[in-house]
């Protein structure tokens, strides 16, 4: 075996109290392709962005051809030779395929002008190489995600890049826009290149990589020959952490269907999504990031608009992209990012809380601030929200109470269906468990809890039953008895449908 | 600390307020005539279509949208009113309620390109703004109607019986208690700070972002198209170019009155305190023989100490807001 191009060796990354990486090592060869593998939240991103020199390891090193390296910022990597492609590349809408290529590297003539000649010709060239169909000189803007990979392809092998990251390319590529990418990784690969693919689909893995790198809550489990591996054997080493106590849900009975969800579609997005939720029960709506699920959720609020279904909360029928009204029939959505869609920052607790009811909590279609001031004051004492006072910006609480600001303000409104997108993402054990103990006597009250959540341990401990959505359809509806974390994981990655 | 900046941007408006009080003072020690009834008369009449048109910008503003367009409605709005008197229309009612409905219309029309096109109002309202008044011109050309029976113009204009100050001003009273109990005791007010503070939050927590725009679009138009009324009346005279240029007053009163540009902030009380003393202080300095030009840059000034003052205010909270850490990382696909 070749010595390692790229290696990383105890590196460990944290963000404020949070380990994202610990201790982990990796050896990328030339003339390899190397597969990363990890549930959501593994720690593959982190480890991407430090190869790209956008953050730094807080301990560890980084070996180039057997020499230290040091990243300091993204024009250090590209000077090594190391290329990211993301999953959505960043072009410049507006200027040409080859101006992007050559984008502040223009080679110059005379006066410092650039030479759009060459700009063209060198871009043909790559192309040529690449054996890609495309017209330098048309501009970025209305290409294909798979054109613009192949241009961030381009870019990277302009500059000679030895070690190309792809950090999941094929999450929005047809079949054959995949097999196009994969023929040009290939042909780099075999031309010497160290590629590391990102991805969670594993035909795709096991058909392009030799090497399988396995991630899990930011260490490394193991680094094996994907000749000696199965999709089993990488799902259960994904996903192979007890599954915690922590999560206390309670059994409750089961009542009527609350929220009835039929044949809910929108282009480009989700395709013919059914599902029921009863009250007293807790259903989770598992699957990876970018499966569809916040998407689904936002369309049943009706902050989007939905091609085709319908969707019956306590028997009546929402209009479809009226919140208001999904609001008044009983629904609510804590969403997903709390500091952009859950709460108005820059606002005081108080008027947080009290947005969504503040014609119920009006005299006359009067507000004097006491009616909210009061209303205020007993959710946020309910939920032990802790702020230095109800008037404080809610930009000045922890993560954790502002997500109980959020609670409050909608458990304000009675729900009788609540939906909460990434409830306990980003904060504390302790405020996570209290989240967690609320949704489930919310259960017990008869309320109707539809949970998306990345966490498996979250989704096992507390649901009912487990919704799994891929690449924008439901792919299992797993009851609480037989849902593990491997009957999860596989739905959610598509293996063996 | 942060409660402290908190209060100090909570009382912009008494500043605005203190700073009224001390150019009256001064204006009436220094300048001989600001202690005059003739004065203030003459500083009302004045003030009565800035008030007008600023208190619905008022509330557009705060939700983050913006309408450069006020100036050239109120121009549509008095040639619409002259040509229709011209050609032989004698009723105030109906030239009220047709300009009226004219500046509902041109305030759909702005309001429908913002929320339903999803373009930034700075644009289409500057395109409406050379549109509304390039229509003005269209309706009379360089014509100016000024036939009015003198009944209405002495009404428009008249004192409160026993008193110099024009009647109007309680109209205007009333219009800005109105408006000032929308924004800061209803739930519609409610609504609007949190959209001009995160719409998206805002659509979340069930607020009709689009419609709520929509609307102060529309009132915005009408109340412009009132103000145009007025100002016909006023100076008995209606011109294509009538209040060329009040957008900037009107804005320029909103914004010293300390109302941010990016929206979100603000209150109704400074509003009408920097309406007033910008009246006072151009007509003060008018009268001390300050040149046109030297009053351009005193305005110009204040504009800019308006936008830079909750804007330094502002600045600092974010700066206390970055220094807090935050316990969220970054998710993993």
């Amino acid at each position: 075996m070749s010595t390692a191009l790229l290696g990383l060796d105890g590196v460990s990354k944290s963000y404020g109290a949070v380990a994202a990486l610990r201790d982990v090592r990796l050896e990328l060869r030339a003339g390899e392709a190397h597969a990363l593998v990890g549930e959501n939240g593994a720690g593959k991103s982190t480890l991407v962005k430090i190869l790209a020199g956008v953050h730094q390891p807080d301990t560890g090193v980084l070996t180039f051809d057997g020499k230290p390296l040091v990243l300091g910022n993204p024009a250090d990597a590209r000077a090594a030779g190391i290329a990211v492609i993301y999953q959505e590349p960043t072009l410049f809408p507006d200027l040409t395929v080859a101006e992007n290529i050559f984008m502040g590297r223009q080679p110059r003539r005379s006066l410092g002008r650039i030479d759009h000649a060459a700009v063209r010709a060198r871009t043909r060239d790559l192309f040529d190489r690449l054996g890609v169909a495309l017209d330098p000189d048309r501009p970025a803007r209305g290409l294909s995600i798979a054109d613009q990979q192949l241009v961030e392809i381009a870019k990277a092998l302009s500059f000679d890049a030895r070690v190309l990251v792809m950090d999941e390319p094929t999450a929005a590529l047809s079949g054959v826009e995949v097999e196009r990418l994969f023929g040009v990784a290939r042909s780099l690969r075999d031309s010497g290149a160290a590629v590391l693919f990102i991805s969670h689909r594993f035909d795709e893995i096991f058909a392009l990589c030799q090497t399988i790198t396995v991630l899990r809550d930011g260490q490394w489990v193991s680094t094996d020959a994907a000749a000696d591996l199965t999709v089993d054997r990488v799902v259960r080493r994904m996903v192979g952490r007890e599954v915690s106590s922590l999560f206390p849900k309670q059994d409750t009975k089961v009542r009527d269907v609350r929220l009835d969800v039929r044949g809910l579609s929108l282009a480009g997005w989700f395709q013919d999504v059914s599902f029921t939720v009863r009250g007293g029960e807790i259903v989770a709506l598992a699957g990876l990031v970018g499966a569809g699920r916040s998407e689904v959720v936002r369309a049943i609020f009706g902050i989007d608009r939905y091609d085709a279904g319908e969707v019956h909360v306590d028997g009546r029928r929402l209009r479809a992209g009226d919140t208001d009204a999904a609001i008044a029939a009983g629904l609510a959505l804590v969403p997903e990012d709390r500091r952009q869609q859950g709460l108005v920052m820059e606002l005081s607790v108080e008027r947080n809380q009290t947005l969504p009811r503040r014609w119920k909590l009006s005299t006359a279609g009067l507000l004097t601030g006491k009616a909210e001031r009061a209303a205020a004051r007993t959710w946020s004492e309910r939920l032990q929200v802790k702020t230095s006072s109800l008037r404080a910006p809610v930009s000045t609480l922890s993560g954790g109470n502002q997500q109980k600001v959020v609670l409050a303000k909608w458990l304000a409104t009675e729900p009788g269906v609540l939906i909460v997108d990434e409830p306990t993402r980003g904060i504390d054990v302790g405020t996570k468990a209290e989240v967690h103990r609320l949704l489930s006597a919310l259960a017990a009250d008869g309320v109707a809890v539809l949970m998306v959540s990345s966490e498996l341990p979250e989704v096992l401990g507390m649901a009912d039953r487990v919704l799994v959505m891929h690449e924008g359809r439901l792919t299992a509806d797993i009851p609480r008895a037989s849902a593990d974390e491997e009957s999860v994981m596989q739905a959610a990655t598509g293996v063996g449908r | 600390m942060a409660e402290r900046i908190r209060r100090a941007a909570g009382s912009w408006d008494f500043l605005v307020l203190v700073a009224l009080v001390l150019v009256v003072v001064i204006g009436a020690v220094s300048i001989e005539g600001v202690a005059s009834p003739r004065f203030w008369r003459f500083v009302i009449l004045e003030a009565i279509p800035i008030a007008v048109i600023a208190l619905p910008l008022t509330l557009l503003i705060i939700t983050g949208e913006i309408d450069l367009s006020v100036a050239s409605v109120l121009g549509l709005s008095c040639t619409v009113m002259g040509k229709l008197w011209a050609s032989g229309v004698h009723s105030l009612p109906v030239l009220v309620l047709v300009c009226l409905a004219l500046g509902v219309l041109c305030g759909a029309v702005n309001g429908l390109f913002v929320t339903r096109f999803g373009l930034p109002s700075l644009a289409v309202t500057i395109g409406t703004l050379a549109l509304y008044r390039g229509l003005a011109y269209v309706t009379l050309g360089d014509k100016a109607i000024a036939d009015y029976p003198t009944s209405w113009t002495d009404g428009a204009v008249a004192p409160i019986p026993g008193l110099t100050i024009p009647w109007m001003i309680i109209v205007v009273a009333v219009l800005a208690i109105l408006f000032a109990v929308v924004l800061h005791a209803t739930p519609v007010g409610r609504g609007l700070y949190a959209i001009g503070n995160n719409d998206e939050a805002s659509r979340f927590a069930g607020v009709a972002v689009g419609k709520t725009k929509f609307w102060l679009f529309v009132a915005t138009g009408a109340m412009s198209a009132l103000a145009g009324i007025f100002w016909t009346l006023r100076f008995a005279s209606a011109r294509a170019d009538n209040g060329n240029g009040l957008e900037l007053a009107v804005i320029a009163a909103v914004l010293l009155g300390g109302v941010s540009i990016f929206g979100g902030r603000g209150g109704l009380l400074g509003v009408v305190g920097a309406v007033v003393l910008l009246g006072v202080l151009r007509n003060a300095l008018q009268l001390a023989d300050v040149p046109a030009n030297a009053l351009t840059i005193v305005t110009g000034s204040l504009l800019i100490a308006s936008v830079v003052g909750p804007n330094a205010v502002a600045i600092a909270r974010a700066r206390l807001r970055r220094r807090r850490p935050t316990t969220s990382i970054p998710t993993t696909p």
